[in-house]
């Protein structure tokens, strides 16, 4: 074993022994499993294909622990305000815990079960254990299996057939201490022909401190999913997300990722297509000053005329770097599969870096399938156009990035997140008022 | 209003323009024409003052001002304006938006507070309906996706917005249809006044039948070989330019 893993493994039997589920012998087992094979690999290294870009070796050298319930700092639910959605059924989680103070589930049909991972181990285990590590399991990578691991809590979340969500669902994540870490583990299931929205916010204080987070989605047959992820962690924090949705036949997900925080930031979004269902990933990535932010996409077409489609745009300026892999996998069977990957690239300083990898393996032979990259700066023609229409040189490079972000916001169908992710943008880039 | 006086420019290390003449005064209409590659746009670029063109001699007085030194947009808001050849499509930024940060750049220059937002509707309203446009072109991306003729329609709204002193028209007749090349010239009629000044690049005589201009100029191989009043584009209407640029060329 790495020495450098010492830290977290010397540690863990002692937090082990405070972790949800103690008497489930299925997750015991799952977690001594994900253990061990974390205590042999560790955290994923460049040399594995998917970490090739994305060098988390920082983490080994830095001892995070895990935040003891006693110690949660408070948090002041104004603070809450600018990240929660007032329309929203909101469930927060702090330093990996759940908090029922700050959450307000009021108003949700009673036959929506909404819970603390924690707790839904205690009174639902044998309906977690039929979806636990069923989208995801400790094989994929380090991370996972330091979740399946690791994780101290997270939200259950299960909405029965039939039902359509009026108002959305937010989880809201915080990290509040410094050198902490908050692992957190979460179950998404829509039955048959349910509907609802899923807003996932990652936020925390002014310092150190790494986020490790999996959720899991199962959308029933002929049901709708729109999930968001907004990653606005503190710029000294890791982040590490991942999302694992499994599709049944003729499900429809939309799913939209910004990723707009943390020094070093990683989200991995895989959607495994059963027939006919319908899978949109849209994906907006901003870095500023050192900031490395890469996103990971894999679509699985398993079965017959599934369609997907991705598109991911990144802005980086200074040094940061951005890194997008995107892969669609289209089985034997899946015949008929339309498939479209997209990744668009404004590199906005010199010194600033993007890694794109888009791949395509294709086994079946009666598909459509297609990808395009692009990387540039800016286009001169269109800054010299507004510049003879009055508008200074900076305002008009601006105009422009923010521009070929909003793109993507304005694919937001949710209001109140709408607002608030423009006014995000609007911060970023300063000179733009926005007259609609 | 404007003096070139002996304008010579590089592209890429290439003679363009070789001394270009020309004295434009207040509530004058010049006509520009000349055969294809000859310089037209590049001088209409250097006037307005777009990058990588390289500026090799002579100059260039605009209201008593060095043209040449202020950068594009402090051009644009002392009042030159260049309806282009080719304008550019901007995704992401609606046709309304640019023209009131626009119209806010030149009265913010001009020491003024922004416009009214409900004044701005009403004067883009009102020009929007002269020029006959749908009003969804306001909220639709600058260019974006907009046919030839449409693209320069909207570069003659932005020019009856801005109300520029110095027009500079890069062939705003070329893919108009014949009644938007009406729409259009009414519009730039209805600008016409004794402060402000037009230069009309165009190959066509038709415009000038709706836009008579006070002088046409034949700019070709870099310079201004020759000029003249209205009935010199008749004149090349007829016979092309193959005469001027077999050097009998009237002194
Ligand atoms: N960036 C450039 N690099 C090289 N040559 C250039 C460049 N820009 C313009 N030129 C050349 O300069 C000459 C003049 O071009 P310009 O566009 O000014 O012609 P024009 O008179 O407007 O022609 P047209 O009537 O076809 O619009 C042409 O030969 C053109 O190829
Ligand atoms: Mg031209």
């Amino acid at each position: 074993m790495n020495t450098a893993l010492n830290q977290y493994a010397a540690a863990y039997p002692e937090l082990a022994a405070a972790m949800p589920g103690q008497g489930l012998s299925w997750l015991q087992q799952l977690r001594a499993d994900a253990f061990t094979q974390f205590a042999s690999h560790g955290f994923p290294s460049p040399r594995e294909e998917d970490w090739r870009y994305t060098n988390v070796s920082a983490l080994e050298k830095k001892a995070f622990n895990p935040v003891s319930a006693a110690t949660t700092s408070f948090v002041d639910a104004d603070c809450l305000k600018q990240y929660q959605l007032a329309d929203a059924w909101s469930l927060v989680l702090v330093d990996g815990r759940f908090d029922a103070r700050l959450s307000n589930i009021q108003g949700l049909p009673d036959a929506v079960q909404v819970m603390a991972m924690a707790e839904a181990l205690q009174l639902h285990a044998g309906q977690v254990a039929s979806y636990f590590g069923k989208a995801v399991d400790t094989a994929e990578h380090g991370f996972i299996a330091f979740n399946n691991a690791w994780f101290t809590d997270g939200v259950f979340v299960h909405i029965p057939a039939g039902q359509i969500l009026a108002k959305p669902i937010q989880c809201l994540h915080i990290v509040t201490q410094e050198g902490s870490l908050a692992t957190t583990r979460n179950v998404l299931v829509l039955g048959d022909h349910a509907s609802a929205q899923w807003v996932e916010t990652f936020v925390g204080a002014d310092v150190g401190y790494l986020s490790a987070t999996v959720t899991e989605a199962f959308v029933g047959q002929n049901a709708e999913l729109t999930a968001y992820k907004v990653q606005c962690e503190s710029a000294k924090a890791y982040h590490f997300g991942g999302l694992y949705i499994k599709q049944a036949r003729d499900a429809r997900c939309i799913q939209h990722n910004f990723a707009f925080g943390g020094l070093l930031a990683r989200t991995d979004i895989r959607a495994d297509l059963e027939q006919a269902a319908e899978c949109e990933l849209n994906g907006l990535y901003l870095g500023v000053k050192r900031q490395h932010i890469d996103n990971h996409t894999r679509i699985n077409h398993v079965q017959s005329h599934a369609t997907s489609r991705q598109l991911y745009k990144g802005v980086l300026d200074d040094r940061a770097r951005g890194v997008f892999q995107g892969r669609v996998v289209v089985a034997e069977q899946a015949q008929k599969t339309d498939s479209n990957m997209s990744n668009r690239n404004l590199l906005l300083s010199a010194d600033a870096e993007v890694d794109t990898k888009p791949q395509l393996e294709i086994y079946a032979d009666d598909v459509k399938c297609g990808h395009g990259v692009t990387i540039g700066q800016l286009d001169e023609k269109s800054v010299f156009y507004l510049q003879s229409r009055c508008i200074d040189e900076a305002t008009a490079r601006n105009m422009l990035t923010f521009a070929f972000a909003n793109e993507m916001v304005d694919k937001v169908t949710l209001p109140t997140l709408k607002a608030l992710l423009l006014q995000f943008l609007l911060k970023h880039f300063p000179q733009n008022s926005y007259v609609d | 209003m404007l003096s070139i006086k002996d304008l010579t420019v590089n592209v890429n290390d290439k003679k363009i323009l070789k001394g270009i003449n020309l004295e434009v005064k207040a509530g004058e209409i010049h006509a520009i024409m000349g055969p294809n590659g000859s310089g037209k746009s590049t001088l209409a670029h250097v006037l307005s003052g777009k990058s990588g063109y390289e500026v090799t001699g002579g100059s260039v007085t605009y209201q008593d001002k060095d043209l040449l030194d202020m950068p594009p947009e402090i051009r644009a808001r002392e009042g030159v304006f260049l309806a282009f050849q080719y304008p550019v499509e901007i995704p992401g930024v609606s046709n309304v938006y640019l023209l009131k940060a626009a119209l806010n750049a030149i009265r913010k220059y001009n020491g003024l507070d922004e416009v009214d937002a409900m004044d701005f509707l009403m004067l883009v309203k009102g020009k929007v309906k002269a020029l006959e446009m749908d009003e969804k072109f306001l909220y639709r991306a600058v260019n974006e996706g907009f046919s030839g003729g449409e693209k320069k329609r909207n570069e003659i709204l932005q020019m009856a917005i801005l109300e520029p002193k110095l027009c500079i028209l890069d062939e705003t007749d070329s893919g108009l249809d014949i009644d938007a090349l009406k729409i259009v010239a009414d519009g730039v009629n209805s600008l016409r006044s004794p402060d402000r000044s037009f230069i009309m690049v165009t190959h066509y005589q038709r415009l000038l039948d709706y836009i008579k201009p006070d002088f046409v100029h034949v700019l070709a191989h870099g310079q201004i070989i020759t000029s003249g009043g209205p009935e010199l584009a008749l004149e090349l209407e007829e016979k092309g330019y193959g005469w001027l640029e077999d050097g009998q060329v009237a002194a």
